[in-house]
């Protein structure tokens, strides 16, 4: 397989981010906010992917740890009024802090046990995070929270979504990192080799929250309101099908899932009505036909289950 | 005499949840893996019965008990189809992958379920009210008022619940359903027709489905594509506490998570967070027994 350098895909994001916030004036409004959705999604799928794909741990609560994210980050940046836009990167940090907290409170208890209790956990957890949303008065209850300042841009994006592929590559072709590869492929066997496996479930886990924490920072800076509804676990089971669809643990193809996801639904406003139908059917057969995603030209991994 | 009114009202909701957790649990026990596509079976068990009961109007007269029990019964047999096809085409090609993958494959049929019968052309997404299939009279014990209805949810959960139990702990099909679910490869060894008893227990636990939703229809007449999913996630949720895999456990599960339901309902403060509430319990329990109250935590053999 091409090896793809962590670092590379730095310096592909940061030039990329650069080049957008040059050029960012020129597009129309509307390719503008596809361009930050994708960003986005990148975000989400590549930190998904490191619960998911790399660790082997199956999640289906991302989307209340980007909404945990997005309305602490707005909530900061609310109060903080005319300054909000200096200290914009440190509500984005403030929200994934907060969101990797909550993951670390959520993780400790269900990564101690194995197989699909943590999809139980977490699809509960996210239902958790809606019902208090939509009773908390500070964050707008169920009417949501409007008037978010409109502070992401495609270059808070474009570099973050860099920064996020740099940290989680690196992280896991460190020497630190191939523990969460040994979880992924026996979890038994990494055990009787010395490693804690629950530790190495919990670090991905929180740095996977912190960055959908941040993610979901950038979401609520850029479509400027928040309604709890807009994070149910549909949202959560779209990152997923990302992470799917480019292949588990391979970052390059999560990268190109979350692109073309994110597109795809702009393509096929012709059929709208039918989209969903669509999508479901795609899983399916997605699982049935080609269960190593749609980028995975060659069997690399043998996977246990 | 308010306690026990919550408490009947709870009963009876919690007998619902247990029917659909006894889908969940029994699927469970045989794959491994959690059917996310039970809740929709319910919901179509509904619509079933929505689109059935005229028909069987005209044989039977409105509201007739044989009327009632022929809705029932057809639309639990339709459901079992259902539920029998599904496992045919959406996880029987996936028989000895990895278990994420069929979990996947479940949550997309669930969604191409939901998706398809809230389309306009089938069921449309709004709400339809549900027939009356029953007169609904109540009962008066001073204060206390129980609704024929409620009386008749928890007599048919009972039977049916004491029929699951005969059929699984003293039926040859029971026995073989047991065995595959202790170890499937040895069942197989032992010509058990490993294939069939899936089949056999998507559509038991299809028609139980059906029937819970009928049931979950009465007390709550209102039926759209997406009723199956917050029955169906409580169920879930009590199948996980009673231990999943587990059939009196699911049964457990299911009363303690409809009385919990029905008492947190009461209480003006709490009655926002039900959902909330439910999860909460889950996560407690998974933390102090990993196994669920009834299951039997298992060591993992290399």
């Amino acid at each position: 397989m091409l090896k793809f350098g962590a670092k590379r895909w730095l310096f592909i994001g940061i030039a990329l981010a650069i080049a957008a916030s040059f050029l960012s004036p020129n597009f129309n409004r509307y390719y503008l906010g596809v361009g930050i959705d994708v960003g986005i999604a990148i975000i989400l799928a590549v930190s998904l992917n490191l619960i998911n794909g790399h660790t082997g741990q199956f999640s289906l609560g991302h989307a209340g740890f980007m909404a945990v994210g997005g309305y602490f980050a707005a909530w900061i940046s609310l109060k903080l009024g005319e300054s909000a836009e200096v200290f914009f990167p440190l509500s984005l940090l403030a929200g994934g802090l907060f969101a990797a907290l909550i993951g670390l409170f959520v993780g400790i208890p269900s990564l101690r046990l194995r197989g699909d209790y943590l999809a139980i956990v977490t699809l509960g957890f996210g239902e958790i995070i809606r019902v208090v949303a939509q009773n908390t008065e500070a964050i707008g209850a169920a009417s949501g929270l409007k008037g978010i300042p409109k502070l992401t841009n495609l270059g808070w994006t474009f570099g973050l979504a860099a920064l996020t592929i740099y940290i989680i590559t690196a992280l896991v072709n460190s020497t630190y990192g191939r523990g969460f590869l040994a979880v992924h492929d026996d979890e038994i066997a990494a055990e009787s080799s010395g490693i804690n496996t629950t530790r190495y479930k919990v670090v991905a886990f929180v740095t996977g929250s912190f960055f959908a924490g941040i993610a979901g920072g950038l979401y609520a800076h850029h479509k400027q309101f928040l309604a709890p509804t807009g994070f149910d676990w549909l949202k959560s089971v779209e990152i997923v099908v990302m992470v799917i669809l480019g292949g588990m643990g391979r970052t390059a193809g999560v990268v190109a899932a979350a692109i073309l996801l994110t597109l795809l639904p702009e393509f096929l406003r012709e059929v709208s009505e039918y989209r969903m139908i669509l999508y479901a059917l795609l899983i399916i057969f997605l699982m049935i036909l080609r269960p190593e995603g749609l980028f995975a030209f060659k069997l690399k991994r043998r996977q246990t289950s | 005499m308010e306690f026990l009114q919550q408490f009947i009202n709870g009963l009876s909701l919690g007998s619902v949840y247990a029917l659909i957790a006894l889908g969940y649990t029994m699927v469970y026990g045989v794959l491994r893996f959690i059917n996310f596509a039970h809740s929709d079976i319910l919901m179509l068990g509904a619509f079933a019965a929505f689109y059935l009961s005229p028909i069987v109007e005209k044989f039977c007269g409105p509201q007739s008990p044989v009327g009632a029990i022929l809705v029932v019964i057809l639309a639990a047999a339709i459901c079992a189809i259902i539920g029998t096809l599904i496992e045919f085409f959406a996880y029987r090609p996936l028989r000895g992958r990895p278990k994420l993958t069929v979990l996947i494959t479940a949550i997309g049929v669930s969604l191409f379920i939901e998706f398809t019968c809230q389309h306009g052309k089938v069921f449309g997404s709004n709400p339809r009210p549900f027939p009356k299939l029953l007169n609904d009279t109540q009962f008066h014990f001073g204060k206390l008022a129980i609704g024929s209805n409620d009386v008749i949810v928890l007599l048919v959960t009972a039977m049916l619940l004491v029929g699951i139990w005969f059929l699984v702990q003293k039926t040859r099909v029971g026995t073989a359903l047991r065995a595959v679910s202790y170890n499937q490869q040895a069942a197989a060894l032992m010509g058990v027709p490993v294939n069939r008893i899936i089949s056999f227990t998507f559509a038991v636990g299809s028609a139980l489905a059906a029937i819970a939703g009928i049931l979950y229809s009465m007390k709550f007449p209102a039926i759209e594509p997406l009723m199956g999913v917050q029955p169906g996630l409580r169920a879930f949720i009590a199948a996980v506490v009673g231990g999943i895999g587990n059939i009196p456990g699911a049964v457990l599960g299911g009363l303690i998570i409809g009385l919990l339901e029905t008492f947190a309902g009461g209480i003006p403060g709490l009655s926002n967070y039900r959902d909330a509430i439910a999860f909460g319990i889950l996560i407690l329990i998974l933390f102090f027994k990993p196994a669920g109250l009834l299951g039997r935590s298992t060591v993992e053999k290399v």
